[in-house]
C-alpha cells in the first residue's frame, strides 16, 4: 500500500511533497467524515428511494400545502424579527454595561433547551397579548424563545469578535449618540453574527412541530406528518424538499455574508461561531 | 480657525489652525476623584492645561492616568470635582456632544468603513454634505501622509498607518481638545516614533489642545510642552520635562522619570546626607519621616568615575550609548551604580577595573533604604 501511495504521489521527492496538505487531513478524518456521511445520507437516500422522483410534482398539487408553506415562512420571518430585536440590543447592552453577568445570560438562554415545548407555550399563553391569541403568531413568542439560545450565542460570539467598547467610545467621540452608533457602527459589524443567528432561527422555524402540533396549528412540519397518513410518497418527498430547500436558504445566507465580510476583511460566518480577522497580526502593507 | 501659509495647509484644504491662533481651548480638570469598589483611581486631581498647550501624564500602570483622560472625554463619570473646557463646566455633557477629538490605544478605527468614510465619520455627525466631506476627509489623509489609501478597509492598513488615520479621523472635527490614549503603545518602535514626530508636528501645526496619556517616560518627555507624573490618583509634579529631569519634586518623581541610582546613606540632620564620603544636602522636605539610614538617589550624569587602583568600586559591565558610555560598578555592600561617562573617556574602563566613584556637593533626593 505504501509503494502504491508513493506512486500516486508523482514524482515529487519528500522534499517537495506537500507535506502541510498531508497533515491537514490525516485518513482518520476522512473515516469520520464518511462515516457521519453515511449516517446522514443513508437515511435521505432511503427516503428518495421510498418517494420516488415522480412524487416531487406532486406535492404541489396537495390540499393545505401552501397555506402550510406559506405559515410557516411567516412565522420565520416574524420570528426572525422579533429575535433580532430582542436580541440584538440586550445583548450589546449585556457586552457594553454588564459584562459580569455574560455567565448567567449563557445560563438563562440556555433553558429553552431544557425546558419541555408544553410548559414554554403554558408560559407563554400566560403572558401573550390578548390580540395574539387564537392566532397563529402565538407561535412566533414561543419560537422566539426556543431560538434564544442559538441567537444569543451567534451574537455573542460575533461581540466578542469585536472591540465593542472601543468603537462605542470612539464613534461617541465623534459626535454620534447610541442609535447612530447602534445603526453604522455595531450593527454593519455584526452583521455575520446576526446572519448566523438569522440561519438558525429560519431553521428553527421551518423545522419545529411540537409547539405547532400542539397549538392546533398546521405549520410545514405538522402538514406533512398530517399527510403523511394518506400518501407515505407525497409527504416523505415534501419532507424531502424542505430539507432541501432549508439548506439551499441557509447556503444562500451564509454565502452572502461570507462574501461580504471577506471584502470588508469583517467576520467570517458559521453556524455557531463567527471569526474575525486578527488585525494585530495580518496587516495589509509594511509602513 | 486662522488660516494656515504652510503649503502642507493649504493641501489639507484649510483644515489646519494656525499654531497660537484660537484652535484650542483652556482646560482644566479640578479636584476630581473617582474609585472604582475599595480602588480609589483618583484622588483630588487637578491640573490646568494651556490653550494649545501639549500636556502628558504619565505613571505606572494604576497610577489613574487614563481615569483621567476618560473622565474629560465623558466615557467615565468623576465622583466629584469638575472638567472644564473654555471655562464652561462640562462634567454633565455627554461625550458625543463634547466636541473632542480622541484616538485610542487599540486600533479603533470603523472595520466596516474604508479610511475615507472613517475620517469622514465625525464630519457626517456634523451633517455635512457628502461633497464637503469626501474634500475634508481626504485633505486630512492627505494631511497624515495616507491619500493613497483612502479606499483601504483598516484590515489593509498596517497598525501605524490605522493610527494614523485614527488621528485623521479625530482632528477632522476640528477640536478644540484632543485626547490621546497611549496611542503609540500597540506599534513597534521604528513606527512609534515616526508617528511621534507626526503627532507633535500636527499639535504645534494646529494649536489644538492636547492631553496625552502614556507609561512612556520617553514619549512624555520628548512630545509634551508639560509633562504631569501621577502616583495613586494624584499628580505628583507637573513641570517642563527639562525641569522634571533636572528638579523632580519628590523622590518618586527622581526615580520615575529617567534612570536613577539609589546609593545608600545617612541623614546628617534634617537636611543633610553623608554618601559616598561627602555630605550633600537633602532636596526639599524629602527626608521627613525617614529613618538615618536612606538610599540616596543620583543620576549616572551626576557621578564622577576615574580609574583608580584600589578605589571604592569594581567595572562590571558598559553600554555604549552613542556619544556617552553607560559603566555599571559594584561598589562596596553589592552596591551596584551606573554612571555616564563621555564614551571617548570611558575606553579604559573596562570590566574588573578599578575605579574611583565619587559624587559633587549638590541638592540630592532621598527615599526610605530598600
Amino acid at each position: 500500500m505504501a509503494a502504491v501511495a508513493d506512486v500516486a504521489a508523482g514524482a515529487q521527492t519528500p522534499a517537495t511533497r506537500p507535506a502541510t496538505r498531508r497533515r491537514s487531513y490525516p485518513v482518520w478524518r476522512w473515516v469520520i467524515l464518511l462515516l457521519a456521511g453515511a449516517y446522514f445520507l443513508i437515511p435521505l437516500y432511503a427516503a428518495l428511494r421510498f418517494a420516488g422522483l415522480k412524487a416531487f410534482p406532486d406535492v404541489f398539487k396537495q390540499s393545505g400545502f401552501f397555506s402550510a408553506i406559506g405559515l410557516s415562512l411567516r412565522l420565520a420571518l416574524v420570528t426572525t424579527v422579533l429575535t433580532l430585536v430582542l436580541m440584538v440590543p440586550t445583548t450589546v447592552y449585556v457586552h457594553l454595561r454588564l459584562p459580569g453577568i455574560r455567565r448567567v445570560m449563557e445560563g438563562i438562554t440556555i433553558l429553552p433547551i431544557v425546558i419541555p415545548p408544553i410548559v414554554l407555550i403554558i408560559g407563554v399563553l400566560k403572558v401573550a397579548p390578548s390580540f395574539l391569541l387564537g392566532t397563529p403568531y402565538l407561535l412566533g413568542l414561543v419560537y422566539v424563545i426556543l431560538a434564544m439560545p442559538f441567537a444569543y450565542r451567534s451574537l455573542d460570539a460575533g461581540l466578542r469578535a469585536f472591540d465593542l467598547k472601543t468603537m462605542v467610545e470612539a464613534s461617541n467621540s465623534l459626535g454620534a449618540g447610541w442609535l447612530v452608533t447602534l445603526w453604522r457602527v455595531v450593527l454593519p459589524n455584526i452583521r455575520a453574527s446576526m446572519l448566523s443567528a438569522t440561519v438558525l432561527t429560519v431553521a428553527l422555524v421551518l423545522g419545529e412541530f411540537t409547539a405547532a402540533s400542539l397549538a392546533l396549528y398546521v405549520s410545514f412540519p405538522v402538514w406533512i406528518v398530517q399527510f403523511e397518513q394518506n400518501s407515505g410518497p407525497v409527504s416523505v418527498a415534501a419532507s424531502l424538499m424542505a430539507l432541501f430547500v432549508t439548506w439551499l436558504l441557509l447556503m444562500v445566507i451564509v454565502a452572502v455574508g461570507g462574501r461580504s465580510a471577506r471584502r470588508r476583511g469583517g467576520a467570517q460566518v458559521a453556524l455557531f461561531t463567527v471569526t474575525r480577522q486578527d488585525f494585530s497580526q495580518t496587516r495589509g502593507e509594511p509602513e | 480657525m486662522t488660516a494656515n501659509t504652510t503649503a502642507g495647509t493649504e493641501a489639507a484644504g484649510g483644515v489646519v489652525h494656525a499654531a497660537g491662533g484660537d484652535a484650542g481651548a483652556p482646560v482644566a480638570l479640578r479636584e476630581l476623584s473617582r474609585s472604582f469598589g475599595s480602588v480609589r483611581a483618583l484622588d483630588g486631581l487637578s491640573l490646568e492645561i494651556a490653550p494649545g498647550e501639549f500636556v502628558a501624564l504619565l505613571g505606572p500602570s494604576g497610577c489613574g492616568k487614563t481615569t483621567a483622560l476618560r473622565i474629560v472625554a465623558g466615557f467615565e463619570t468623576a465622583d466629584s470635582g469638575s472638567v472644564t473646557v473654555d471655562t464652561k463646566d462640562v462634567s454633565a455633557v455627554p461625550a458625543a456632544k463634547r466636541d473632542m477629538g480622541m484616538v485610542f490605544q487599540s486600533y479603533s478605527l470603523f472595520p466596516n468603513m474604508s479610511a475615507l468614510d472613517n475620517v469622514g465619520f465625525g464630519l457626517r455627525m456634523r451633517q455635512l454634505r457628502a461633497g464637503e466631506r469626501s474634500r475634508k476627509a481626504g485633505a486630512l489623509l492627505d494631511m497624515v501622509g495616507l491619500s493613497d489609501h483612502a479606499k483601504h478597509y483598516p484590515h489593509q492598513l498596517s497598525g501605524g498607518q490605522q493610527q494614523r488615520v485614527a488621528l485623521a479621523r479625530a482632528l477632522a472635527i476640528e477640536p478644540r481638545v484632543l485626547l490621546l490614549d497611549e496611542p503609540l503603545s500597540a506599534l513597534d518602535a521604528k513606527v512609534r516614533l515616526q508617528l511621534r514626530e507626526q503627532i507633535r508636528s500636527l499639535q504645534q501645526r494646529l494649536g489644538t489642545t492636547t492631553l496625552f496619556v502614556t507609561h512612556d517616560q520617553e514619549e512624555a518627555l520628548s512630545m509634551a510642552d508639560r509633562v504631569g507624573v501621577m502616583r495613586d490618583g494624584r499628580l505628583e509634579q507637573v513641570a517642563v520635562p527639562s525641569e522634571l529631569y533636572a528638579e523632580p519634586a519628590t523622590a518618586f518623581v527622581a526615580e520615575f522619570v529617567g534612570v536613577m541610582n539609589r546609593i545608600p546613606g545617612q541623614l546628617e540632620g534634617a537636611d543633610q546626607v553623608s554618601v559616598l564620603g561627602v555630605i550633600a544636602p537633602v532636596h526639599g522636605s524629602t527626608a521627613a519621616g525617614l529613618s538615618r539610614d536612606v538610599d540616596v538617589l543620583v543620576r549616572p550624569e551626576t557621578l564622577r568615575i576615574a580609574v583608580q587602583e584600589g578605589g571604592n568600586g569594581i567595572v562590571t559591565d558598559r553600554t555604549f550609548l552613542g556619544s556617552v558610555t553607560r559603566v555599571s560598578v559594584r561598589l562596596s555592600g553589592d552596591v551596584t551604580v551606573k554612571v555616564d561617562r563621555a564614551t571617548t573617556e570611558a575606553a579604559e574602563m573596562l570590566p574588573g577595573a578599578s575605579v574611583q566613584v565619587s559624587m559633587p556637593v549638590t541638592p540630592v533626593h532621598v527615599t526610605g533604604r530598600r
